[in-house]
């Protein structure tokens, strides 16, 4: 199965008319990689450089204006079943209990009500939330939020999962332990995922490949595959020594330092 | 802290009660003793037994039954047509953008303005008074269901769409929840307003109602009937408010306690 193909994208490039309406602006220059089943992929990059552009490629929220994306082998038109999407945002509905939260996308996909009723209980359980199952989303700490966000996400059983900085907004430690749990969780279920995020330690620990973004118009500029054991165990990974190495790589090839020097320059 | 929050309802509580006491007795003798004469401010006791004498004699339940009815029916419709067309201006940008500079208009227009026209339209009936209700009660609810529907958050609606949601899933289960606590500040200020309709209404013409009453009163200069009125009226507005509290109360359970808020 390692060699099939869950999300692809082929020559991407998108662009936006300015606010002013006068220029046009890349924010993506043809971009192309693809990450296979059971993969976790991370993507980098300087902020603006159309990260989260091609995450709402592959979800099928935007199209892109010249090239495709492709899932499952599938070009993507729209919204897309076998994908899910998080943010950094957990975007709970307030009004809905947690259980009926982590229902949200399966009761719009028609899935039958005890079936979503039976998912939303074994995931709230296997996140250790099932005494909050009746609890509404702002009795909950920030943290438990973006767990109960995670187990919507799975909830669909989606076969690639995008993840936006998903725990950016979190405190560090709430961190390391959501980053546990996806981890887990992904090795788990086998599933597929693309990670942006602005955490280079997080992109090391979490993954089996970098990729590195450049500045606008964003395109690949390097692709570091992380050679380390216990993709699932991010937290043992923090203590390899190898994450260091990594981060300076990223660093290096991102130019933080160097930026400084260079804008004082000129 | 939940004993601080008990003892600091109880203090205010007490507090409320003993300002009224302080009203009533002020009411009762402040007039005699600052030589105001009862023409003037009517001592509680007066408007007292006005109140019974209006109960026997003056079909004052009768009148307060056509005023309640009145309010009621210009209420729920005036809330349910601003519901409806601001989740319909709400969902069409460009029927919003034709339509606003008229709603604008309209709403600044005083409503009450508008009584005359709509008794010289439909006569000394009930009517006029019920339509003045709903052009006031309109507006409040309308412009807070609009805004409610215009500033949902999209990275919600794309989560919807992500998950494939039709058109009217996205409504009923983002937008229509969404706009719930807005839309009921909205029918708050909206129950209120009613009753300021339905007087205004009563006041220009008809021989029913509590505004009847309150020129009735007028015109024999019986001022205490002017003030058994009032607070009949006063009564109206205040159960019309508390009734909206108990219904938000219970469709918006969900939010912390602290953010429905006190009457």
């Amino acid at each position: 199965m390692a060699d099939v193909v869950r999300l692809e994208y082929r020559n991407v490039t998108m662009r936006f008319r300015e606010s002013s309406g006068r220029n046009e602006l890349t924010a993506v220059q043809n971009v192309s990689f693809s990450v296979h089943d059971g993969e976790v992929v991370s993507l980098i990059g300087p902020s603006g450089c159309g990260k989260s552009t091609l995450l709402n490629i592959g979800s099928g929220l935007t199209a892109p204006t010249e090239g495709q994306a492709f899932v499952d082998g599938e070009r993507v038109t729209g919204p897309n079943a076998h994908v899910a999407f998080m943010l950094q945002k957990d975007l709970l509905l307030p009004w809905r209990t947690i259980a009926e939260n982590v229902m949200f996308g399966v009761e719009i996909q028609g899935v039958p009500q005890p079936e979503c009723k039976r998912r939303a209980k074994s995931l709230l359980e296997s996140f250790s939330l099932a005494e909050f199952s009746d609890h509404y989303p702002h009795q909950l700490s920030g943290g438990m939020r973006q767990r109960v966000a995670l187990a919507r996400t799975l909830a669909v059983d989606p076969h690639v999962l995008l993840l936006d900085e998903p725990f950016s907004a979190v405190d560090a430690q709430t961190r390391m332990v959501l980053q546990l749990d996806l981890a887990r969780t992904l090795k788990k279920a086998g599933k597929t995922a693309l990670l942006i995020t602005h955490d280079l330690s997080e992109a090391v620990t979490l993954s089996d490949r970098v990729l590195v973004m450049s500045q606008r118009p964003g395109t690949i500029v390097e692709e570091i595959s992380i050679d380390m054991p216990g993709r699932d165990n991010p937290i043992a990974r923090r203590h390899n020594a190898k994450v260091n190495d990594y981060v300076a790589q990223l660093m290096d090839r991102l130019g933080i330092g160097l930026l400084d020097q260079a804008q004082g320059a000129a | 802290m939940n004993g601080a929050v008990s003892s600091s309802v109880r203090n205010g509580t007490a507090a409320s009660i003993a300002l009224l006491i302080v009203f009533l007795a002020a009411w009762q003798w402040g007039p005699g003793l600052l030589g105001i004469p009862t023409f003037i401010v009517p001592p509680l006791s007066m408007v007292a037994t006005e109140f019974v004498h209006a109960f026997k004699f003056d079909h004052l339940l009768f009148h307060t039954g056509i005023t309640v009815g009145e309010v009621l029916a210009g209420f729920i419709i005036g809330s349910l047509l601003g519901a409806f067309i601001g989740y319909a201006l709400g969902m069409s940008p460009t029927a919003e953008l034709a339509l606003s500079p008229y709603i604008l208009a309209l709403q600044i227009a005083p409503k009450v303005a508008f009584a005359p026209l709509f008794i010289l339209w439909m006569g000394f009936t009930v009517y006029p008074k019920i339509l003045v209700a709903i052009l006031i009660v309109f507006f409040p609810v309308m412009v807070n269901v609009l805004t409610a529907v215009r500033t949902v958050d999209p990275d919600l609606v794309n989560l919807a769409r992500a998950f494939k949601a039709t058109r009217s899933q996205i409504f009923w289960k983002i937008e229509f929840p969404t706009s719930m606590p807005p839309m009921f500040a909205g029918l708050r200020i909206g129950s209120t307003l009613a009753v300021v309709g339905v007087v205004v209404g009563e006041l220009v013409g008809g021989n029913v109602g509590l505004g009847y009453l309150l020129t009735l009163g007028e015109g024999q200069a019986d001022t205490p009937m002017v003030f058994v009125s009032i607070v009949m009226l006063t009564l109206v507005g205040g159960i019309a408010y508390l009734g909206v509290i108990l219904i938000e109360r219970r469709v918006l359970h969900y939010l912390p306690t602290r953010a429905v808020g006190n009457l």
